[in-house]
């Protein structure tokens, strides 16, 4: 499966990506960041893990129906949208408060030096021609 | 918001907000990538496996009560509470799911691969395992009896597989070098003896 079609990249040495049997754990640096975050905000008594994964069920469930009309499924936006929806429902951070961050972020000029390494840390590790499945 | 451009303008956006709120530290995020990319995976569980064949009282305490037999070799965290292992014999073989997200025993197997996320495996692995089993690459006997386990928060299954035959006498370490993440989920064996790694 998923293996099978795995891009060809170095499996050994200080350039060699992560692997699982064979397989990077995360498709894209964005989904890496993602499951840190949820981590970690939990690990801070920020919510309780079950809050979280009924909220992952329930954005899972909706796109198991997409998919099944077509759509492709995309696990980490599912996982995405739980987590907002958890943060919103906290009180600890309004969706309309991301999407303006978000926009700030976008209207960013080309070549920016916005002083969050991470992204670029991880690149070596994501494969952009590789989407889910 | 659709596409991975801005999936990853959006999680950029929420993290920096939630730093700035004191919610979270980035180096925390860090680490926490950094451990489930670098120090978690399939090894511990095959580690475990190992074990359970050549220790005939630890395969009895990992029967009881997986979570207290993988502490025990160090293995413990997030969704590694209520760890059951289930084995397999020679006419029973048991698969793993979680139809409902993705439940895991992360600390002894890593991070689920994307298939197992994916609806076609969640659903289907539960209407027709013989033939999704087929499709993988596994095909059973009619004589062997499938059993499909759905994880969940409350238990996290994960499947203790048949010891290859021709491994008699052999390390721990030379046996782990022949369990897989996919033996360890039950949709694939152990690997044969003739391919394991010197050691």
């Amino acid at each position: 499966m998923a293996e099978r079609d795995a891009p060809a990249l170095d499996s050994a040495g200080p350039a060699a990506p992560p692997r699982r049997n064979g397989e990077l754990v995360f498709d894209a640096p964005w989904e890496s960041r993602l499951f840190g975050l949820t981590l970690a905000l939990h690990a801070q008594g920020r919510f309780a893990w079950d809050e979280f994964r009924q909220r992952l069920i329930a954005e899972v469930a909706a796109r198991d129906r997409d998919a099944a009309g077509g759509a492709g499924f995309a696990y980490y936006e599912a996982w995405r949208a739980a987590l907002e929806d958890l943060l919103a429902a906290k009180g600890l951070c309004a969706g309309a408060e991301i999407g303006e961050r978000a926009g700030a972020l976008a209207a960013r000029p080309a070549g920016h030096d916005h002083g969050h390494p991470h992204d670029h840390e991880h690149a070596p590790l994501h494969d952009h021609g590789r989407g889910h499945g | 918001m659709s596409g991975a451009d801005d999936d990853a303008l959006r999680i950029e956006a929420l993290e920096s907000l939630l730093v700035e709120k004191g919610l979270v530290a980035r180096e925390a995020i860090d680490a926490v990538i950094r451990h489930y990319e670098q120090d978690v995976g399939p090894l511990n569980g095959a580690k475990v496996v190992a074990r359970a064949w050549t220790d005939p009282a630890y395969r009895a305490r990992l029967l009881a009560d997986g979570t207290a037999a993988i502490a025990e070799l160090g293995y413990g965290g997030p969704q590694g509470e209520h760890v059951v292992a289930v084995e397999n014999g020679p006419r029973l073989h048991h698969v793993v799911v979680c139809t409902l997200c993705s439940c895991y025993p992360w600390p002894i197997l890593g991070l689920p691969p994307g298939w197992y996320k994916e609806p076609a495996y969640r659903s289907r692995i539960v209407r027709e395992p013989r033939r999704v089993l087929a499709e993988m690459g596994l095909a059973l006997p009619p004589e062997v009896e499938i059993r499909v386990w759905d994880s969940s928060a409350e238990i996290r299954y994960f499947v203790l597989p048949e010891r290859p035959a021709g491994t008699e006498g052999w390390s721990e370490e030379r046996l782990a070098s022949l369990v897989t993440r996919d033996a360890m989920i039950g949709v694939a064996k152990p690997k044969p003896a003739a391919e394991a790694s010197r050691g």
